[in-house]
């Protein structure tokens, strides 16, 4: 069940990336909360899948799973729930201002706002 | 147990919530926010008496015995620096009240302001590996609002590459987190740190701490700074001079805190390593203060230049270097703030951020020029001022361990920093008027009375480093001893 959990993260990570290296900003958005799912997935799997019964005393059970990494794992997708919320927005209001979603134009107009300047 | 180890994570909290309701009143907000961040000052300085007459201050939350639950720890290190972000909050939020347009006032400006500050301050003070990640990331969203504010077409684009790149990081850090953790079974530092001594730092866990370089790395801008320079010169002066004097610091501190209590075995391949990247940080950065001529902009490369400098002081790790350390952190909190503050008046005053358009404020302005130029060699650390005795610290300190090549580039750094700061100095201040005086002195004056207690504190601290040493010392002993801090946390 590892190994299959392992494949995942590995495959998550690696789409993760190749978005963020797009040029789209929408495409980074979603790579960077792809990523967070893979980093979520890894942080359960570090603590070993299924160990036992649910950390519950008094039920006549021996071996329990670890419950702590999955409020770790809780803990983290609230904050970056709140963080992919804040990007869209942001890359919503930025496409508004600058007329563009695209990373490398974004670049090249304030290159030219700048030798305007001078 | 201590309950007022909380006391500074929470007075910013609730100060920030409470003035979420009031962001129509204009005056009500800014002497509430105010006098929050005195009163921060004021419980710094109880914690800092209560360290130093009781020893290390822990506070189990919920009264959680400390491997199972989240435990705040108040040593004299984060106590200390605890009392420099009140101190420069305090001093940038009294500048805002003529610094920052109405509109961002209105805009939950102070409200953002104070959640940062929470964030930073449970930075320093916590104990727990995950929630030090929570604090980042409480520091971080507020630090994204703070930028972007006001929506100018610049922000947008340097929001945009801060936050992406801080996301990374937050994710490394996750990442990292979830390997340490399975591999030790613990995120209490302390806990962390004695179940590694235990198993000795095998070469996985070195690799985890490897990641976690990486991570604190691109939050303190050391040699992962790419970003920094950009970002920091993009929001109006106040917030830069918050940015630069706290949040690089924190990541600082992560750095120091982590490889000083926990990955401390291995120090052939990561303190060399944190070393080749501090000398590389500092040539970089060096240069690039040398080359810019935007004033934010050799400010922005000032403060990764001075980042690159204290993280010599951890290549190092004796005990001069690390008193060395804390030294030059506080002082360059000061410091940083101080600078940043000044050069938002000198850009309010010739109407430009170029040092080659400007020209002949000194004599229109002189209190600003001295004020400036003070400033500026307490960064180079000219000997009356503070950053004299830090400097001094970790040069000798990497001179005994005899890493020459560390102290030449201690040596090297100040003299790019020397040309780069004077070069503002000569272009800006000297010579002949290029524009017409601008009609705002009167708020200039204004401006530069808040920054006045940042002034007299680096005097103050350099004049009498004598009597702050004790507490730099205690500071220090725990740094160099993993073993007072574990067993403050455990005593109980």
């Amino acid at each position: 069940m590892e190994i299959i959990v392992a494949v995942i993260v590995g495959v998550l990570f690696a789409v993760g990336i190749y978005l963020i290296l797009t040029q789209d900003l929408l495409r980074i958005v979603l790579g960077t909360s792809l990523l967070t799912h893979a980093v979520h997935l890894l942080l359960m799997a570090m603590s070993m899948l299924k160990t036992g019964a649910a950390p519950l005393l008094g039920r006549g059970q021996e071996e329990f799973v670890d419950p702590l990494p999955q409020a770790l794992i809780l803990t983290s997708i609230v904050i970056n729930f709140g963080i992919t919320a804040f990007f869209l927005v942001l890359s919503y209001r930025a496409y508004q201002k600058l007329d563009t979603t695209d990373m490398d134009r974004m670049r090249s107009e304030s290159s030219k706002h700048r030798g305007r300047r001078r | 147990m201590n309950n007022w180890v909380v006391a500074p994570l929470l007075i910013p909290l609730f100060t920030a919530v409470l003035l979420i309701f009031l962001h129509n009143k204009l005056k009500l907000q800014r002497w509430i926010s105010l006098l929050s961040s005195l009163l921060n000052v004021a419980v710094a300085i109880f914690l800092i008496v209560q360290v130093r007459n009781n020893g290390i201050q822990t506070l189990n939350m919920s009264g959680w015995a400390p491997p199972y639950g989240i435990v705040l720890v108040a040593d004299m290190f984060a106590v200390l620096l605890v009392l420099a972000a009140s101190i420069v909050t305090a001093c940038c939020l009294w500048y805002s009240f003529r610094g920052i347009d109405e509109e961002r006032e209105r805009h939950y400006f102070y409200s953002l302001v104070h959640f940062m500050i929470a964030g930073v301050n449970g930075s320093f003070l916590t104990g727990d590996l995950f929630n030090l990640f929570v604090c980042f990331e409480l520091m971080l969203m507020s630090s994204y609002s703070l930028i972007v504010l006001g929506g100018t077409k610049r922000q947008f684009r340097e929001t945009l590459h801060y936050i992406l790149i801080n996301v990374l990081s937050s994710t490394l850090f996750v990442a990292s987190v979830a390997y340490l953790y399975g591999a030790t079974g613990t995120l209490n530092l302390a806990h962390l740190s004695m179940r590694i001594a235990e198993s000795g730092q095998t070469g996985p866990i070195t690799v985890v701490s490897a990641l976690l370089l990486v991570v604190f790395s691109v939050k303190a801008g050391l040699f992962l700074f790419f970003w920094l320079p950009g970002s920091y010169g993009a929001p109006p002066a106040a917030i830069s001079a918050l940015f630069g004097a706290l949040l690089t610091k924190v990541g600082m501190y992560a750095l120091i805190r982590t490889f000083t209590l926990i990955f401390y075995h291995e120090v052939e391949v990561t303190h060399m390593l944190i070393g080749t990247m501090a000398v590389a940080t500092i040539i970089l950065g060096g240069f690039g203060a040398v080359s810019q001529t935007n004033v934010n902009r050799i400010l922005g490369y000032n403060v990764i230049a001075s980042i690159g400098f204290i993280s010599l002081a951890l290549a190092v790790s004796n005990v001069d270097a690390l008193q060395g350390a804390v030294f030059y952190l506080v002082h360059d909190m000061i410091v940083k703030a101080l600078l940043f503050l000044l050069a938002g008046i000198l850009v309010a005053e010739t109407g430009t951020e170029r040092i080659n358009r400007m020209g002949g404020v000194l004599s229109h302005s002189p209190l600003l020029g001295w004020m400036f130029l003070i400033a500026s060699l307490a960064v180079v650390g000219i000997p009356p001022l503070s950053g004299f005795p830090g400097k001094l610290l970790i040069i000798q300190g990497s001179l005994e361990n005899g890493q020459y090549v560390i102290a030449a580039a201690g040596v090297l750094l100040t003299l790019m920093l020397l040309y780069s700061l004077i070069k503002i100095f000569i272009l800006g201040f000297w010579g002949k008027a290029r524009r017409p005086r601008e009609a705002h002195w009167k708020q200039s004056r204004k401006l530069l009375l808040a920054s006045a207690p940042l002034m007299m504190l680096i005097i103050l601290l350099g004049v009498f480093a004598e009597s702050v040493m004790p507490y730099i010392t205690s500071a220090s002993n725990v740094l160099t001893d993993p073993s007072i801090y574990i067993q403050a946390v455990f005593k109980e």
